[in-house]
């Protein structure tokens, strides 16, 4: 990332490492870089570059990635919060505002 | 030419396979193509702006060529058939609902569902030899690489993050560099963004500028006319200027704006605002009614541009839910209260 760091200490991210193998798909479908793999073990070492976007939880094939995934987006939050659901963008096809 | 024809000027030809007509696609974008963007970014019929779900061919592709997947929204998609340039592959687009990858991603469209059902849907393996798929790196929010192989047979292969990497990361075997794998927010990319967030704005913002406006002329003696173009011109224009301000200054200095939150950035650019207003109230005092109506700009423009900044957060590619939850919980109230003190000195300065 080009020096843009967000909010510290937030990142809902866990890693079980006794579940992993080393398959190092978390490194493949992280956007910032947030894991490294040692000896065959991953290990988080940024997570405070995690957006939590769910990617590696998902591709994780030893579910060993726990993650509360979502879109980082205040209207979003805001959308959720008026319609007392999860956060959303509201974007099906009918509207226009969306990312 | 027909409306029909010319919005799908980027298909050159067909080949058929295995008696499956496939449309080949240009791989060179033309200035409707470059149009069509610009209207994207400014928000005119984006929703719209699709591409059939489908296969389609670049070049003159084999059973062994590679698939690439894409977006059904047309830019994605453009993005993609851009860089195929002298390479043989098919292109596999999802029904994404006209989203691009990543954001379609995080909803699930772009997802193992649709890429399973798709697959099928093209008769994929009647057209193909091997069982390999390069999806885009930011489709894997959505897309689950071990569950897609189990149920459909095919193996996902996250190729980069952008697609002018493609080349690259062919000639590399299909292996991606650490910094094809990374997200970036430059300043282009942030740039780009501004357009259709201030057309998304400006159905909220347009109208509290006329209320402004068309408030001013209210008084002790009810409505003057006269007031509301002395003053309301005046307050409308202040507060379209915390508007345009407020949606283009944070994207544009982000790295540079103070603090991590984007309300803090936000309201930074609107404190500067908000201080060459009071300026010009203190050399030009013909230009406020009274104190209240001067005083109330200093919070009321912070307020905004907080607000303002605060919603770029979804279009940026680095923010996390949780952290964006975290700076509301601080923010909010207290751009609620500015804004509820500025609109009250605002009001009382009607009167006063």
């Amino acid at each position: 990332m080009t020096g843009l760091r967000y909010l510290n200490n937030v990142s809902t991210l866990r890693l079980d490492t006794a579940r992993c193998n080393g398959c190092r798909m978390c490194i493949v479908v992280c956007p910032h870089g947030v894991f490294a793999v040692t000896q065959r073990k991953a290990r988080i070492i940024d997570l405070d570059a995690c957006m939590e976007c769910g990617a590696c939880e998902l591709n994780c094939p030893e579910d060993a990635l726990r993650v509360k995934a979502g879109v980082g987006c205040a209207s979003a939050i805001i959308q959720g919060a008026i319609r007392s659901t999860e956060p959303s963008c509201g974007c099906d096809s009918k509207e226009s505002s969306c990312c | 030419m027909s409306k029909k024809e010319q919005s799908r000027q980027w298909i050159i030809g067909e080949v058929t396979v295995n008696g499956t007509k496939i449309p080949i696609v240009d791989t060179k974008l033309i200035s409707a193509d470059r149009l069509g963007s610009y209207k994207a970014r400014w928000g005119i019929g984006r929703m719209r702006y699709i591409v059939e779900p489908g296969l389609y061919a670049a070049g003159k592709p084999s059973a062994g060529s590679p698939v690439f997947v894409s977006a059904n929204y047309k830019m994605s998609f453009d993005r993609l058939r851009s860089q195929l340039k002298g390479i043989d592959g098919w292109i596999l687009v999802l029904d994404t609902k006209g989203i691009n990858v990543w954001c379609a991603a995080g909803k699930g469209t772009f997802g193992t569902d649709e890429l399973i059902r798709r697959i099928r849907a093209v008769n994929l393996t009647d057209v193909i030899s091997h069982r390999k798929l390069i999806l885009p790196q930011l489709g894997a929010p959505g897309v689950s690489a071990h569950k897609v192989r189990e149920v459909s047979g095919f193996m996902v292969k996250y190729g980069p993050v952008r697609a002018e990497d493609i080349p690259a990361y062919l000639n590399a075997g299909r292996n991606a560099t650490a910094k094809m794998r990374q997200v970036n927010f430059g300043f282009t990319d942030r740039a780009v963004l501004i357009p259709n967030e201030l057309i998304q704005s400006a159905k909220y913002f347009l109208p509290a500028a006329a209320c402004f406006f068309l408030l001013s002329g209210v008084g002790a003696d009810i409505y003057s006319a006269e007031r509301m173009i002395r003053y309301g011109l005046f307050s409308a224009a202040i507060f379209s200027a915390a508007y345009v301000i407020g949606i283009t200054l944070p994207p544009l200095l982000l790295p540079w704006l103070p603090g991590k939150a984007f309300s803090v950035k936000g309201a930074s650019v609107g404190l500067i605002l908000a201080v060459a207003v009071g300026l010009y109230f203190i050399y030009n005092p013909e230009s406020y009614r009274n104190v209240f109506g001067a005083a109330a700009w200093l919070f009321i423009i912070p307020a905004a541009t907080s607000f303002t900044a605060m919603n770029f957060t979804g279009c940026s590619t680095y923010t996390s839910p949780s952290g964006v939850r975290r700076e509301m919980r601080a923010a909010v109230p207290i751009q609620i209260v500015l804004a509820t003190v500025g609109a009250g000195l605002w009001i009382t300065g009607l009167f006063a």
